[in-house]
């Protein structure tokens, strides 16, 4: 795994919601390396730990990042303006997911699990996506995916209720190799549970607090069990994308 | 000018990675070569493979960082068969970080890593995560000598023992683990702690409670390395939220010989490289022959009740 810890520049700064903020760094190391599922951990003034943010795509030269104001650092993070320096770790994960392996996929995203499958379906040749938010005024990105079926918790917009029957209506189709997932544990335990029941391989990309984001420090694992056996792999460098079948999402 | 011997190692330079946080070597290899540290004290080490505590593992707190991992590790013959060849092909002073239950664990770890490649063994009885073991070995004066004699009995390499700073009295433990034997004591470990969720009234940690490190612990580390520093002959390694080269010279000058960098690694990947190269300057700058001139060379202000 190479990654970079860089000093880059924000080149521009746009809000997708009031609180949700999607960033261009110029960062052209890690763009150039950089794979879907992959992510980076970013210094915030006046914070201790890093905040690790999904790569949502790449350019040639530079990164985008879509991040939601959840606390304190991510909130400071919004504080961001074009020009500003921005110290970047990545990118990050040995693990992302298989655009390399599949041809075709269905894209399972939930509120902010959304931004890095946009980096799947650029390198995909097929896809459709499922995207799941609460309510019309938190859908983001919903015009930057192909055959897409938007859903809300309210109805407010596209299919009124959770992901689960217009993803069921896709995994029917039988023409995508896999299903590709990111957002909320409950959100991927029924993504998991329709991609058994179709038989169709299922990958999904975990959250865990951390510290180091590289491998070292062991504080991110998450528990894997293949047959009899139970693994504690790191979120940050053996995933952050897992064999959903495999996962254990509790 | 930043070469030392410590326990009768040669280390390039005085800066260590502090076990824990910089795995088995290999994670930063592509921001800094290992090489550049004058040694690693690898991931604590146990018998039998751990799979740690449940998480959340990690919290954060102004100018630091709680940990609740637990000792996840393959276990030692894992550690010797996967891990110590890799270091061994390095040109780095490697310490081996043992944890155990009993004082026999500790001698059975120290035994098997009777071997080449591992130039130090630093013995964990602090660790504040492990419910059982760990904490009580450290807090106890009997029970650290206890420790400390059972692996010097074991263990054919020079033996450094790790106090941990949840104690009344740093001197009392550390004298009693000069007594049993050690050549060598680091400290400190980290402090245990605690942060609430106040939105769900639960501990952050799913271990409740873990141990905090990082810069907010820097001044502490200062004073148990000056207070015990004095109390020992045996040298004595430096830790505790060592961040810039001038946090490495301070605690240098409150008597510790050689330093390890811990939780810093996470904010800045580049800061122990920073910190070796500062110190270099450090000597330039002062027309020092070599670094170790600066170790234990504060001046205590005379206590003077008349003032
Ligand atoms: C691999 C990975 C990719 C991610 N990608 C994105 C993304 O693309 N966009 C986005 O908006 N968010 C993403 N997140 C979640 C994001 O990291 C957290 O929302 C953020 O760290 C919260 O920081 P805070 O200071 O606002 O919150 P606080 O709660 O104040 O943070 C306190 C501490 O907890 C950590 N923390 C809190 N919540 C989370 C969480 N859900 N996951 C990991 N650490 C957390 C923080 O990093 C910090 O160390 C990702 C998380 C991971 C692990
Ligand atoms: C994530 C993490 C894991 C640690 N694991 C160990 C360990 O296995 N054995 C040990 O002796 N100390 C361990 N420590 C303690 C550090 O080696 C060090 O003593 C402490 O963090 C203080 O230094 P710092 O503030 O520079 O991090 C760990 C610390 C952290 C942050
Ligand atoms: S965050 Fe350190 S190992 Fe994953």
């Amino acid at each position: 795994m190479e990654f970079f810890q860089e000093f880059c520049a924000v080149i521009s700064h746009s809000n997708l919601t009031e609180t949700i903020h999607d960033i261009w760094v110029h960062s052209p190391k890690a763009a150039a390396a950089a794979l879907p599922g992959q992510f980076v951990n970013i210094k915030v003034k006046g914070f201790f730990l890093r905040r690790p943010i999904s790569i949502c795509e790449v350019s040639s030269d530079a990164l985008r990042l879509v991040f939601e104001e959840r606390g304190e650092g991510t909130k400071a993070l919004g504080g961001i303006m074009p020009g500003d320096g921005l110290d970047v770790l990545g990118p990050l994960g040995n693990r992302g997911f298989s655009t390399d392996k599949y041809e075709s996929a269905i894209l399972v995203g939930g509120g902010i699990g959304t931004p890095p499958l946009k980096f799947c379906r650029n390198s995909l040749n097929k896809s459709a996506a499922v995207l799941g938010f609460r309510n019309e005024a938190q859908v983001i990105m919903a015009g930057e995916f192909a055959n897409v079926q938007v859903c809300t918790d309210d109805g407010s917009r596209g299919h009124h209720g959770n992901i689960k029957k217009p993803l069921e209506k896709f995994l029917k189709t039988g023409s995508y190799e896999a299903v590709f997932a990111c957002g909320p544990k409950p959100m991927l335990r029924a993504v998991v549970a329709l991609a058994e029941k179709y038989n169709v391989p299922v990958e999904i990309s975990l959250e865990e607090r951390m510290a180091c984001g590289v491998g070292a420090c062991l504080g991110c694992t998450c528990k894997t069990v293949v047959g009899n056996t139970a693994s504690y792999p790191r979120v940050c460098k053996d995933g952050p994308v897992f064999d959903g079948k495999a996962a254990v999402l509790c | 000018m930043l070469s030392t011997t410590f326990l009768g190692v040669n280390f390039k330079n005085p800066i260590i990675a502090a076990s824990g946080t910089y795995g088995y070597g290999r994670e930063y290899e592509s921001i800094i070569p290992l090489e550049t540290l004058g040694g690693i004290s690898v991931k604590g080490t146990t018998l039998l493979p751990r799979s740690g505590n449940k998480p959340p593992r990690i919290a954060e707190t102004p100018s630091g960082m709680l940990n609740s991992v637990g000792l996840q590790n393959p276990g030692v013959d894992a550690f010797i068969k996967n891990d110590l060849p890799y270091l061994r092909s390095k040109d780095i002073a490697v310490i081996a970080n043992i944890s155990g239950n009993t004082p026999d664990e500790y001698a059975e770890l120290a035994r098997k890593l009777d071997i080449p490649g591992v130039d130090i063994i630093e013995v964990n009885i602090s660790c504040p995560n492990i419910r059982e073991g760990g904490k009580s070995f450290g807090a106890d004066p009997k029970a650290a000598g206890a420790v400390t004699a059972a692996v010097k009995a074991a263990a054919g390499k020079p033996v450094m023992v790790k106090l941990t700073p949840n104690v009344t009295s740093i001197v009392e433990i550390a004298k009693a683990v000069e007594a049993a034997g050690a050549d060598a004591l680091s400290l400190i470990n980290t402090l245990t702690a605690m942060r609430i969720d106040i939105k769900t009234k639960k501990p952050i940690l799913g271990n409740n409670t873990g141990g905090l490190s990082g810069p907010a612990i820097f001044p502490v580390a200062v004073r148990m390395v000056y207070e015990a520093s004095r109390a020992v002959k045996i040298p004595v390694c430096g830790m505790g939220g060592i961040e810039t080269p001038e946090d490495a010279i301070e605690i240098m000058m409150a008597g510790a010989a050689c330093v390890q960098i811990g939780a810093a690694i996470f904010r800045d990947a580049y800061a122990p490289k920073k910190i070796v190269d500062g110190l270099g300057e450090y000597c330039t700058e002062n027309g020092l022959k070599n670094i170790s001139e600066i170790v234990g060379s504060v001046k205590f202000n005379e206590r003077d009740n008349q003032w």
